[in-house]
């Protein structure tokens, strides 16, 4: 018999689809002067208070475990933030769990929930993660299709529609990537209605909670009458601070959700690393500016860039949330990828395709906007050129 | 409306039509700001910010402190105005602490800026007493990091 390591894998895994942009990305690799606006990560690097506070542990020694769960210093703040910006109250003790980015929360807390044969609902265009993540778990995905109708927002129709006895959590990721979504309390309350007579747990990841352009702040399911006890609240420093090369993270939630999440935890990570915690305590304290100064940065940008799409004829919603637009390109003609590969072959601009994100995201791009004016309009320009081709 | 100074302060190229839009105005109501901030003495200029250090031309900067006597009526504004009239003072300012003035003077060479220190400005009547601080290096100018300007070091595309 023959030896082979590749049949040694995990069927599951073997069997996950390969990354959705990764032949555009090789493409790209392999040119010069590309404009990108396909990165779903901050421009802004992390302010330099913070930074400062991370190479303080570092000069103090601080280089050791923390506890399993986190720094206790760290999670009484982000207890205090949890109560500060959203009105949530967690007890730091056994309510708060620092991880290592959203990522890692979003892994235990789908681990923590599912058994095989359970059903995840993940409404798309999403994040990639959550659908394999639900299969490593033994889990199946149930994908909600938002439509650019409803501007993508998870509606308690569509919800209802896919409930079945065998549905685990509902995976609720506002403010989205791809698409710009949010839910407002409104929309949450529907959602609520639905899920109030159920045992259906909730996995709300917002991550981008800070990053929304309405007058009303970021709304948590968690502060919805009833939702508290079901839900796991993900949220992390990346976006909010610009922190993404720190992986670092948290989920909040009931003792008896955290308490099994830290078991996974304790047994996989150890613990998040420390130096990125004592920076994100400076963060905590002292980033409340840091986050508002950005965040009025990304506003203009937002506005030039739907703005750009919608003149130029690609309709483009207007996304309240992250740092994302999901513009229409079905005036094309073309496919998402179709478009996105011309597009970076002929004008050298790399677009992430709305497919990437989920079937229901064909026939729209996600463009971020993480990027300098000057470096958007001349995006702008480009796919402009670009389309009059086609339309 | 001080928004559209904060846009314009960091970045001088945005036409009124991109400001209009990211500020929910109409282009010609930015216009009219514009010309109204620049007759109000509030727009004053526009400048390039250049690294000088990169180009092929040597350029000395000093940083001059300045103490004198201030004169009955008029403070230091008249003194002050007697320094900013010459082309080689870039900046003077009134300070609090050890000192009254200070100026930022540029010039070709150290030779030139000592002979316009020493031989302009110290022999003031008003002036009592100057000091002299050459710039050897320029880290940061303008709020612009001349010696490592960030670089977009982020993948090409990601998730």
């Amino acid at each position: 018999m023959k030896f082979s390591p590749k049949d040694q894998i995990n069927s599951v895994v073997a069997n996950l689809p390969p990354s959705g942009i990764r032949k555009l990305f090789d493409i790209a690799s392999g040119m010069d002067g590309v404009i990108s606006l396909g990165i779903g990560e901050p421009d802004f690097i992390t302010p330099w208070h913070i930074r400062n506070a991370g190479i303080m542990s570092l000069e103090k020694g601080r280089t050791q475990y923390t506890s399993n769960a986190g720094l206790v210093e760290l999670k009484q703040e982000v207890a205090n933030y949890m109560k500060r910006r959203f009105g949530l109250s967690y007890e730091p003790n056994n309510q708060v769990l620092i991880t290592v980015g959203g990522s890692e929360a979003i892994d235990l807390a789908i681990r923590a929930f599912v058994e095989p044969g359970d059903e995840v609902l993940i409404p798309i265009p999403c994040f990639v993660c959550y659908d394999p993540i639900t299969r490593l778990a033994g889990g199946v995905p149930v994908l909600l299709e938002t439509k650019a109708e409803d501007n993508f927002k998870l509606t308690p129709e569509l919800l209802k529609k896919n409930i079945t006895d065998k549905t685990k959590a509902l995976i609720l990721p506002f403010p989205n990537n791809p698409t710009g979504a949010i839910m407002d309390k409104e929309d949450l309350e529907k959602i609520a209605e639905v899920l109030r007579d159920t045992n259906i747990m909730i996995i709300s990841d917002e991550i981008y909670a800070e990053l929304t352009y309405t007058d009303k702040r970021h709304v948590s399911i968690a502060e919805i009458d009833g939702m508290y006890d079901r839900t796991v609240v993900i949220n992390g420093f990346s976006k909010a601070y610009a922190m993404t090369g720190w992986r670092l993270g948290f989920a909040c939630g009931h003792p008896d959700v955290i308490g099994p999440m830290i078991k996974i935890h304790q047994y996989a990570i150890m613990c998040a690393p420390t130096t990125s915690q004592y920076a994100a305590i400076e963060a905590l304290r002292f980033g409340d500016k840091d986050i508002e100064d950005m965040k009025t940065e990304y506003n203009y940008r937002r506005k030039l860039i739907v703005n750009g799409f919608n003149k130029m004829g690609l309709d483009c919603f207007e996304p309240m949330g992250a740092f994302y637009c999901f513009p229409s390109i079905k005036r094309t003609g073309l496919s998402s990828e179709e478009f996105c590969e011309k597009l970076l072959l002929e004008e050298k601009i790399a677009l992430v395709p709305g497919v990437a994100f989920g079937k229901s995201g064909e026939g729209h791009l996600r463009v971020s906007y993480a990027y300098s004016v000057e470096h958007i309009k001349k995006a702008l320009e480009g796919v402009e050129r670009f389309i009059s081709k086609y339309i | 409306m001080h928004r559209i100074l904060e846009l314009l302060e960091n970045n001088s190229n945005l036409t009124p039509e991109d400001i209009a839009v990211m500020i929910d105005k109409t282009p010609d109501e930015v216009r009219a700001a514009i010309s109204q901030y620049e007759k109000e003495g509030v727009i004053v200029g526009k400048k390039t910010i250049i690294n000088w250090q990169k180009a092929d031309k040597d350029l000395v900067t000093a940083f001059i402190e300045i103490k004198c006597t201030p004169q009955y009526g008029r403070g230091f504004d008249q003194i002050a105005e007697r320094f900013y009239q010459y082309e080689q003072v870039k900046s003077v300012y009134l300070m609090s602490g050890a000192y009254d003035l200070a100026l930022i003077v540029e010039g070709n060479s150290l030779t030139e800026v000592a002979s316009f220190v020493s031989g302009k400005l110290a022999p003031m009547d008003t002036v009592i007493s100057t000091c002299t601080h050459f710039v050897l290096k320029k880290y940061k100018d303008n709020g612009v990091m001349l010696e490592t300007p960030p670089k977009d070091e982020r993948q090409v595309m990601a998730f």
